[in-house]
């Protein structure tokens, strides 16, 4: 592609390498640690440069799904870029659905895949699929690697690629001759990476972040909106450092959970399609929004010609594209959070004067009304003697895990509980797939962050329909001993959409039945795990405290829920704004 | 919706140009024209397509594109005053009394005849795409046999140029 590297400058003579052996050796110089695979004939040889040597650990999974979940899982925690390795043909296929839901969420991953021998591409071989097309569309970029002394540039640009800008899933399909052990070639690798064709943004337009910093200090209604940029930006702290600074509420994306501290009076819960009356209300009335690393995705504007109807808006972000493609802004600054907001934070910290007596009153006025949006109390629910809540259940294992363990969700209605009911206080914590929502991300996800903090408390809130898509990596933990603890929020429904059914249809439960739920607690037992079942009111605390206190083991808790629960608040669609939210069964503002 | 044209300077790899394609496909733009080779420098290749986008749709497509790492630079050439032109080659029936009056007709356009037979002609035009349909308008359509065309390319006039 054109560019710059700069050979390492050594005085000896470059060694001698295959391209399996190069490859695996510049993945090591990227620091990679993990790597998240399933191997195959096309792979073979990576696979044994990978027996010969020790730097790298490999984590086999059972399925190739699982290996970019966890991939991506590990991402979310660390924010370092997750490594897999695939066959090609159904290894590559299967790992589709695991790229795809780290381009929408953009979190850094390099994908490595065995393609067929360069001679045979084109003649439908055996396990041939051709890769870098059937990913096109759900990759940040991709290379099919036609030379062995390609190896070393491409992973170079791959990593560069992956981690830098708005980072992405990266595909490096390697037809199988590249690597053959008996072909050698120089290894060097590239010391710096230049792409003419690709300079993201270093930092916002001085100019722009001024015009902004005055609009957000003039505001009389002033409303913060933060997405999951702000933590991929490693941005928080300055998030919070201006946050307090202005007195501003905040709310938070699904995928910016954590970012700002939940459990901190300004922040006014998650907004969106099952945001707080507080928060989706404070969006509807604001004069000001700011929006920081989020993209005003259709899960959080409702309608978009009734969306912010008073609001100027200001729009932080590191992809061009994400300005004005849903809602037109009215100062755009592309820029990496972090060095936005360190220049935004020092203008209003240098405020030339402080507010004026009508601004402190509108601000308190403001506040007055956010805080009777949030005395309604939105997230109450009803309890019962004999059944368990799902948000009960969430707000247990928030308690008995302190507020303090990473938690990753799969999709579906106890996804929504875990976003509203376990507040997230660090950012990192919460690891969800938001953009693509995946229903089989959760398990190996947890894995993923599970093997990055061998210490942490990792959680996976599940249910009974989306663990059962990846359930086969019960195995997997057993191999590597992961002590993840596996809520499942067990309403024996596909509840989310058993939900759309009971709202839109009528309560027509259209195959929305899961009828022959397998007895988790057996079949995690024949996976060499322990598995509680739950199913009272009375047995919810003392069941979640035994799979707590055992904390080197995995532990699968079945909890059987009320099939019947809804989760609200809900947007009020189509046609709806933002504030028209569904309050609980038949009730609406 | 303005017809645009978007001229692109591309790496010039194996692969780059489905990128750009899959592009229009994915995000549901239409392509109504394409154009593309390489350039004197043989590292770039230039591209051109036309498009039917208001101003917003643009700026998102033209972001877009810009945002595939292959893609080095591009302009909208309707931004600003441009040089459009598009060959076309239409292979007609000319015999009999047609013979005179197809050439007369493709002389008026400024066409040429490249290749001759007893019954046919072949006919070389180029100009603004508006120009290209108004001699297919101007045959009948009778003696039309087959018609090819290149696609729009071109580059803005004065000092303004898309290079690296
Ligand atoms: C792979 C995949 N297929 C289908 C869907 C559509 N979908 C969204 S939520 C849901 C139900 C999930 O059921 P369960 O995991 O039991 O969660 P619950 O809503 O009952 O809490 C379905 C089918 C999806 N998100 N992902
Ligand atoms: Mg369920």
């Amino acid at each position: 592609m054109n560019d710059k590297e700069t050979p390492n400058n050594s005085s000896s003579d470059p060694e001698l390498l295959s391209g399996g052996d190069a490859l695996v050796r510049a993945l090591q110089e990227e620091g990679v640690e993990k790597i998240f695979g399933y191997p195959g004939g096309a792979v073979l040889h990576i696979y044994d440069a990978l027996f010969r040597q020790n730097l790298i650990e490999h984590y086999l999974v059972r399925h190739e799904q699982a290996a970019t979940h966890m991939a991506d899982g590990y991402a979310r925690a660390t924010g370092r870029p997750g490594v897999v390795l695939v066959t090609s043909g159904p290894g590559a296929t299967n790992a589709i659905t695991g790229i795809a839901t780290a381009y929408m969420d953009s979190i850094p991953m390099v994908v490595i895949s065995g393609q067929v021998q360069s001679h045979l591409i084109g003649t439908d071989s055996f396990q041939e699929t051709d890769m870098v097309g059937i990913s096109r569309p759900i990759v940040k970029h991709s290379f099919l690697v036609k030379h062995a002394s390609e190896i070393p540039a491409t992973i170079k640009k791959a990593f560069y690629l992956a981690s830098s800008g708005r980072p992405g899933p990266v595909v490096v399909d390697i037809p199988k001759d590249i690597t053959n052990p008996a072909d050698l070639h120089p290894f060097l690798y590239p010391e710096s990476v230049a792409i003419r064709s690709y300079n993201p943004a270093q930092r916002g337009h001085s100019g722009q972040i001024k015009k902004a910093a005055a609009m957000l200090m003039a505001a009389e209604r002033p409303m913060i909106y933060s997405g999951g940029g702000v933590i991929q930006g490693e941005a928080s702290e300055l998030l919070k450092a201006i946050v307090t600074a202005l007195g501003y509420p905040i709310t938070s994306t699904l995928m910016g959970l954590g970012a700002f501290p939940a459990t901190d009076a300004q922040f006014l819960g998650m907004l969106g399609m099952h945001g707080t009356v507080e928060a989706n209300n404070a969006m509807h009335h604001c004069d000001v929004l700011l929006a920081v690393g989020a993209r005003f995705d259709d899960r959080v504007t409702n309608t978009v010609s009734k969306f912010c109807p008073y609001a100027k808006i200001i729009h932080i972000d590191i992809d061009p594209t994400s300005i004005s493609k849903n809602v037109a802004v009215d100062v755009p600054i592309v820029g990496p959070v972090s060095s936005v907001l360190t220049e935004m934070l020092a203008v209003i910290q240098n405020r030339p004067e402080p507010p004026t007596q009508d601004q402190t009153a509108a601000l308190s006025d403001w506040w007055s009304q956010i805080e009777g949006w949030r005395a309604q109390n939105c997230l109450a629910y009803e309890t019962d003697e004999n059944l368990i809540k799902p948000q009960q259940a969430v707000q247990a294992v928030y308690e008995l895990t302190k507020g303090q363990a990473y938690v990753s969700s799969d999709v579906g209605q106890h996804q929504m509980f875990a976003a509203l009911y376990y507040p997230f206080d660090f950012p990192r914590q919460w690891i969800n797939s938001g953009g693509l929502g995946t229903m089989g991300f959760g398990l190996p996800a947890a894995m993923g962050v599970q093997v990055a903090f061998p210490e942490a408390q990792v959680v996976c809130i599940t249910g009974e329909g989306s663990i059962q898509m990846n359930i086969q990596e019960l195995s997997t933990c057993s191999q590597y001993e992961l002590p993840v603890k596996i809520i499942n929020l067990n309403n024996r429904a596909l509840g989310m959409v058993r939900q759309w059914q009971d709202m839109q249809y009528e309560g027509r439960h259209s195959h929305s039945y899961m009828d022959s739920i397998p007895d988790f607690k057996g079949l995690v037992e024949a996976y060499g795990h322990v598995g509680l079942s739950i199913k009272t009111p009375g047995d919810l605390r003392p069941g979640l405290e035994e799979a707590f206190s055992q904390k080197d083991r995995l532990v699968f808790v079945d909890i059987e829920v009320d099939p019947n629960e809804h989760v609200y608040p809900m947007h009020v669609a189509p046609n709806g704004s933002m504030r028209d939210m569904w309050l609980k069964k038949g009730v609406r503002t | 919706m303005i017809r645009r044209i978007i001229s692109i300077l591309l790496e010039n790899e194996a692969g780059a140009l489905s990128r750009v394609v899959g592009l229009f496909a994915q995000r549901n733009y239409n392509i109504e024209s394409l154009t593309v080779a390489p350039t004197e420098d043989e590292s770039l290749s230039r591209l051109t397509l036309t498009t039917s986008a208001s101003d917003i749709e643009v700026e998102q497509i033209t972001k877009q594109l810009n945002k595939l790492v292959e893609v080095v630079k591009l302009a909208d050439l309707t931004e600003g005053d441009h040089v459009e032109r598009e060959l076309m080659l239409v292979k007609v029936k000319a015999s009999g009394a047609q013979r005179a009056e197809v050439k007369r007709v493709s002389d008026i356009f400024r066409g040429q005849i490249v290749d001759v037979t007893s019954s046919t002609y072949a006919i070389q035009l180029s100009g603004t795409s508006d120009k290209l349909d108004a001699f297919i308008g101007a045959l009948s359509e009778s003696v039309v046999l087959e018609v090819v065309r290149t696609g729009v390319t071109g580059l803005s006039r004065g000092e303004k140029v898309l290079t690296l």
